[in-house]
């Protein structure tokens, strides 16, 4: 119990002195998870509404694929991004295994399930009678699908900070193909579980408690938007 | 020369056939009323017209230009026509931005959209809404919005599908009176899908009666409404009395028909022993306590049946032989002092009683 008590003391000083290691790992895992949902959002908005407006065999069997995918395991898309960036793998002359754009990487195969169904979704809740009257008000197939986005901005929005949430508090792909190496791809997840590992339980829950305020700024900014 | 031409439309949903055969030309400027019951397929004729649908089969002719069935003609004709959809859809976005949203679409200037959509929002006595978003608003103001949004694209053709359903009267009147105001000032060619026979009458210059699918009628609204084809029109139109008989004796142009043991006098060239329906509206039989010397050909005893007050008039039920349906005002009513079991005189003229032939296959 002590130890619990001298790890949240021990989170609150490095919170509070703005400790350079901390803020360095916060920083990155920010940047790595901004990024990798970003151009995630970038190809699941487009590629979502494709699929959303087009009729197609198999249709419902795809979407029941990508849901399915939803809760595909963090370490699965691990082990399938090493294999193929790993020195002998098929994009392996590319050499960065390892580096933070191969977690970017990861991390967008991780949420794309996740983005794609979400948007999709999001799509279905705008009424067939607003794309009639997008269309009988003489808007173009690709005006329309703007429309119909911009009617589902807060549902699509929450789709991108589920994603992004899902992100960033991934640790299995992170730590596989990321390496956890300190000063270059240690994100707080994985920061987390070394940490800890190592007996080091103050540092390990002052970066939970980063993670936990960031998930709640994101929940707050969540609600926000759906009471509008 | 016609504006839209529809020939021999079909439609179905899978089996279900929702559209029969439908033939229709509307001139420019014209303003035609289509009314039948609700699921006769007025929407879906509408949605076809607006190029939203591909009918089964049928060719839709705009400004003599047959449509193709696909492609990008068909927005740009789309481009022409507007349309106001039964339950009003308001984006969720400002009152402005979705007025303004058409013409944007249409590669319009700002300044340009913006000094139509003010002028607009003022005609349709929105202009103190423009910052709010649309959705915040009631029934009849959200109407108003997708009226002001169609307008504002100064459409060739508006199509209207029962523009004011589901409205307050109050509403139902501002509404009205802007679709009136559009028709004269504009000229614009509408084609409007209504169940409410009163507001065909006001508004439309032609009237297109569509039953289960079916256009049965078209005609001006004294034909429509006096003159109805068959049975079936006679029924929707509200001529409450209709009633078999046979024609017993034809002395030119004025007839007697036997309906059930009872004859009354008619006006109608069909010869003898022709088998007909013989359809009178309520409000043209006037009751009397005494058999008056008045021009009126029927003049039958009667007893009334039942009496329902309906606002300002009165629907009164009575048995003559066969029974009949009278409206008559409220003031009538309480001089008469009609009430069950009282013995009346029902009065209407030969003219006032429209004669159907009875169609072969029933």
């Amino acid at each position: 119990m002590t130890e619990i008590w001298d790890g949240l003391t021990r989170a609150i000083e490095l919170l509070i002195s703005l400790d350079p290691e901390v803020m360095e790992i916060a920083g990155r895992s920010l940047r790595i998870s901004g990024t990798s949902c970003l151009l995630a959002s970038l190809i699941c908005l487009p590629l979502g509404s494709l699929i959303h407006f087009h009729h197609f065999r198999g249709k419902r069997a795809l979407i029941n694929i990508i849901q399915t995918l939803f809760s595909v395991p963090t370490v699965l898309v691990g082990l399938f991004v090493l294999v193929l960036f790993s020195r002998a793998g098929p994009l392996g002359e590319l050499g960065i295994l390892f580096t933070p754009p191969v977690m970017v990487v990861g991390q967008m195969i991780l949420i794309t399930p996740l983005l794609l169904g979400l948007t999709i979704s999001a799509l279905s809740g705008v009424s067939q009678e607003i794309v009639d009257t997008a269309t009988s008000l003489g808007a173009s197939g690709f005006q329309t699908v703007w429309l119909v986005l911009r009617e589902a901005r807060y549902a699509v929005l929450a789709a991108v900070i589920m994603g992004f949430g899902r992100a960033i508090s991934e640790v299995g792909c992170a730590l596989m193909i990321g390496g956890n190496i300190r000063g270059a791809t240690r994100v707080i997840t994985t920061a987390i579980a070394l940490e800890t590992s190592k007996g080091e339980l103050a540092l390990a829950i002052a970066l939970g408690i980063i993670l936990l305020f960031l998930a709640l700024i994101i929940n707050i900014v969540l609600n926000r938007l759906q009471q509008r | 020369m016609s504006l839209i031409e529809v020939t021999g439309l079909n439609h179905r949903y899978s089996e279900r056939a929702i559209l029969e055969n439908i033939n229709l030309s509307v001139d420019r400027g014209e303003v035609l009323a289509l009314i039948g019951p609700t699921g006769a397929g007025k929407t879906t004729l509408l949605r076809i017209i607006d190029l939203l649908e591909i009918p089964s089969a049928g060719e839709i002719y705009f400004d003599g230009k047959c449509i193709p069935r696909s492609g990008k003609q068909r927005l740009e004709i789309r481009r022409r026509m507007s349309f106001i959809h039964q339950k009003p859809q308001v984006f969720n976005l400002s009152v402005y931005d979705n007025v303004a949203c058409g013409l944007g679409w249409r590669g319009e200037e700002r300044n340009r959209i913006a000094g139509k959509v003010d002028h607009i929002l003022e005609m349709v006595g929105l202009e103190d809404y423009k910052d709010r978003n649309a959705r915040t608003l009631s029934g009849g103001e959200a109407q108003r919005v997708a009226l002001a949004r169609s307008l504002v694209l100064e459409p060739e053709v508006l199509l209207l599908d029962e523009p004011t359903a589901n409205l307050d009267p109050v509403s139902t009147a501002k509404i009205e009176q802007l679709i009136s105001y559009v028709a004269r000032q504009r000229n614009t060619t509408m084609i409007m899908a209504t169940h409410d026979m009163s507001q065909g009458q006001q508004l439309a210059d032609r009237i297109g009666v569509l039953l289960d699918g079916r256009l049965v009628q078209t005609g001006n609204t004294t034909d429509i409404f006096h003159s109805p084809q068959n049975e079936e029109v006679a029924h929707f139109v509200g001529m409450e009395n209709i009633m078999e008989g046979v024609i017993i004796a034809n002395n030119e142009g004025i007839a007697t028909v036997n309906i059930g043991g009872n004859t009354i006098q008619v006006v109608s060239s069909y010869p003898v022993e022709k088998e007909v329906y013989a359809c009178i509206r309520p409000e043209d039989i006037t009751l009397a306590l005494a058999s008056t010397q008045s021009s009126a050909r029927n003049s039958f005893q009667a007893e009334v049946i039942r009496v329902a007050t309906l606002g300002p008039l009165s629907r009164v039920e009575i048995n003559c032989g066969f029974r009949l349906i009278a409206l008559v005002t409220k003031i009538s009513v309480e001089e008469l002092n009609l009430q069950a079991g009282k013995e009346v005189y029902a009065i209407f003229k030969a003219t006032g009683v429209h004669i159907i032939e009875k169609e072969i296959s029933q």
